[in-house]
């Protein structure tokens, strides 16, 4: 982790009350959904952070508040460092603003978490699947998804796997 | 399952302009299976004769679940799966996870292995260059271009066949260096590589720089500018052909890239042109690096030894107890990674390729997620296309160099 | 001084038409491009000059299924791309052989999860099967050899 970072996370830090949570090496600072667009809007026009390098979130089920939390990446072309930013979204009706105003390649990648974890996102221009087939029931990242993988035919099942498998008639 | 449900206009009234309510305009599918869309992706054009008033790509037809499939396989037997990812790149996917397990968890790389790293990752990057060079050419009509730029990939895969194997998924780089040392050989066939390879970068040159028929169709089309393409994610050569110097490979330098002196080329006119041009002084960029890495390579071992992480050599087997015990915990249980989470990004042949690795103390990744260039640079393809013809949507789709592997995970 | 020896200084020829048929069938087979993922590349490199395929008579690679006889499948198949599998199938016209390339079309490959089919058998009717992750050009050349193998023991009325 960067030391050039630490001034620009404690001036965050107090402006927003926002705590700064230590994960490894890294050191993320967690904000609460309503705050996020107002942070955002202070991290592009007063500090720099000019691109967006990752969008992403990550479930902590069984734990039920919060289940998710959502992962922001921003990266400063001009001064050539990064910061990342935590947001916690309870697990029942999930949802956290978007920052497509800010940040427009944004987009698809809170298209991505729609799909893959279900966390609704207000305000998004167009919210539709994006990697499944957009009939597909369920949100494959989720931990109590299964992982859908088909039984290994061995020497010794391999009939009765057979007997069930289809196979395509011309 | 096998029949097909129809996508109404109701879905994506929003997205399209209201002529085509009215009928006035075309909606056309450009299907997954196209000659030139480099992979599947499905794209919806609205056209007004041959014109494009709005495109809308889909994707999702390569999507493989690795991201879930990797959390259920330990942290060496999850590194075969990166491979698959970005499928003509494969070695900075790699790369890029053993970065992260390295930060996590404090491993020390030698520094023979790094320069080693170092020098694969560029041949990787030449060898993904030479492809996107055969199928821009392509799709513009210039056959003889992917002949010889194919020509130049077999010597590159000879190398990685030399080095481990196989030509495509090496999977070479392993948590703390490399799978095993490069043979006596290397040296000379890289050496004889990059001998003649700046005679044939004139060869397509000629080709192609300067030809007023490849001009006509690449000048001017898909403009963007350098303000928009930091807004919007863009990163690589996409972002250097309008303008803006960014390169991670100097701004956060890893695997020792702060030692070679090495220029980034950008180009002004945010145009197919401007994107060419990079790529092409690229390839001299990427030569210049890998002469002054064969110079400078060191001696010693290729591994780390913190055996902890890293299995023993099977030499040691026969003579050492806790090298015995050390490889029967790391074949049956794999490593432990202590808790916590990391974002590692490199400069990969397309743009920014980085991985957030969470992991909670077991051997298992607990969260893998690559952040892939072709995924954020298919986002800007809407905004490129507008008002150019489809022929030009072509050369757009090519000079953005996705690849669908990449965008679809 | 027998029949074949007259025919010949004839300029005729005489042949089964079986033969005949599946001859001119397999010197002229042309592919339809269906490259999904890494084997694609794969496939483009033995397309290309170092290990050619023309020699064999694919000289080119149509990409419409009207116009192609044999299809490769190169690469994993998703669940969201198995209808469209099935429907260029369908559209091409007899005869036609199918050739599933690498490990991910022929039984799933590395993956076995929700996303991937497990082999392209459940959609389409498979000729051979060619392994490999992704395979060599000569080995995809090696699979084409036995389509043609294959072709010489057919029928015409197979076909018909």
């Amino acid at each position: 982790m960067d030391e050039k970072l630490q001034p620009t996370l404690d001036a965050l830090g107090e402006r927003f009350s926002a705590q700064q949570q230590k994960f490894g090496a890294e050191i993320y600072l967690v904000v609460e959904p309503g705050q996020l667009v107002e942070f955002c809007k202070t991290l592009h026009d007063e500090f720099h952070f000019d691109m967006l390098s990752d969008l992403t979130a990550v479930d902590y089920w069984p734990a039920q508040e919060p289940r998710f939390h959502v992962v922001y990446h921003f990266f400063s072309i001009s001064n050539g460092i990064g910061i990342g930013l935590r947001v916690p979204v309870p697990g029942i009706e999930p949802t956290v603003p978007t920052i497509e105003s800010v940040y427009p390649n944004a987009n698809w990648h809170e298209r991505e978490i729609w799909d893959m974890f279900g966390i609704y996102v207000e305000g998004h221009s167009d919210l539709r699947r994006i990697l499944m087939p957009f009939d597909w029931e369920g949100h494959p990242l989720r931990k109590d998804y299964p992982l859908g993988y088909e039984e290994v035919q061995f020497t010794f099942n391999y009939d009765q796997i057979d007997k069930r498998k289809p196979y395509a008639k011309e | 399952m096998l029949e097909q449900t129809e996508v109404t206009l109701e879905d994506l009234k929003h997205l399209v302009s209201e002529r085509a309510l009215e009928g006035e305009t075309v909606l056309l599918n450009m299907g997954p299976q196209h000659p030139s869309t480099h992979g599947v992706l499905r794209l919806l054009l609205e056209l007004d004769g041959e014109t494009v008033v709005s495109c809308i790509p889909d994707i999702g037809f390569l999507h493989t679940g690795i991201e879930k499939n990797m959390e259920s396989k330990r942290y060496e037997q999850a590194a075969t799966m990166t491979d698959r990812l970005d499928y003509l790149n494969t070695i900075g996917n790699v790369l890029v996870y053993c970065l992260a397990i390295e930060e996590l968890t404090g491993l020390d790389v030698p520094p023979r292995a790094q320069v080693v790293r170092v020098i694969l990752c560029e041949l990787h990057r030449i060898a993904s260059h030479l492809v996107w060079l055969a199928t821009q050419a392509l799709d513009l009509a210039a056959q003889s271009v992917f002949l010889y730029c194919f020509r130049e990939r077999e010597h590159v895969l000879d190398i990685l066949e030399l080095v481990s194997g196989q030509r495509m998924m090496t999977t070479y780089f392993r948590p703390g260096g490399l799978w095993r040392d490069v043979p006596d050989e290397f040296e000379d066939t890289v050496r004889q590589f990059i001998e003649y390879f700046p005679a044939r970068i004139e060869q397509y040159e000629t080709l192609l720089t300067k030809n007023p028929l490849f001009l006509e169709r690449t000048q001017k089309i898909g403009v963007i500018s350098g303000e928009d393409a930091v807004r919007w994610g863009l990163s690589g050569p996409t972002l250097r052909g309008s303008g803006v110097a960014f390169d991670h490979r100097k701004a956060n330098p890893y695997s020792g890239y702060e030692q070679y002196e090495f220029d980034v080329p950008t180009a002004s006119s945010g145009d197919v042109y401007g994107r060419y041009v990079v790529r092409m002084e690229e390839f001299r960029q990427s030569v210049r690096i890998v002469k002054q890495a064969l110079d400078n390579l060191p001696g010693g071992p290729s591994r780390s030894d913190n055996r902890k992480f890293v299995p023993p050599p099977r030499s040691e087997l026969g003579t050492s107890m806790e090298a015995v015990i050390h490889h029967f915990k790391l074949w049956t249980e794999g490593f432990d990674v202590p808790k916590g989470s990391v974002y590692v990004p490199i400069e990969s042949a397309r743009g920014e390729l980085g991985v957030f690795l969470e992991a909670d103390g077991s051997n298992k990744p607990y969260r893998v997620h690559y952040r892939t260039p072709s995924f954020v640079h298919l986002q800007v393809l809407p905004k490129l296309a507008v008002g150019h013809l489809v022929a030009d949507l072509v050369a757009i789709i090519g000079s953005i160099d996705i690849v669908l592997g990449d965008a679809d995970r | 001084m027998g029949l074949e020896q007259k025919a010949g200084d004839m300029g005729i020829v005489t042949v089964g038409l079986e033969e005949a048929v599946n001859w001119a069938r397999t010197r002229s087979m042309w592919p339809m491009l269906f490259g999904l993922a890494c084997c694609a590349i794969e496939m483009m490199s033995a397309q290309a000059s170092h290990y050619d395929m023309s020699r064999f008579g694919m000289e080119l690679m149509r990409a419409s299924p009207r116009q192609s006889d044999l299809m490769i499948v190169a690469g994993r198949v998703t669940r969201k791309m198995a209808p469209v599998l099935r429907r260029l199938y369908d559209l091409m016209p007899d005869p036609k052989w199918v050739i599933s390339m690498g490990d991910c079309a022929s039984c799933g490959g590395v993956f076995n999860n929700y996303a991937i089919m497990p082999g392209v058998d459940e959609v389409v009717p498979v000729d051979v099967y060619v392994a490999g992750c992704p395979p060599r050009p000569e080995g995809l050349i090696h699979g084409i050899l036995t389509v043609y193998e294959k072709v010489y023991g057919e029928k015409v009325k197979d076909w018909a």
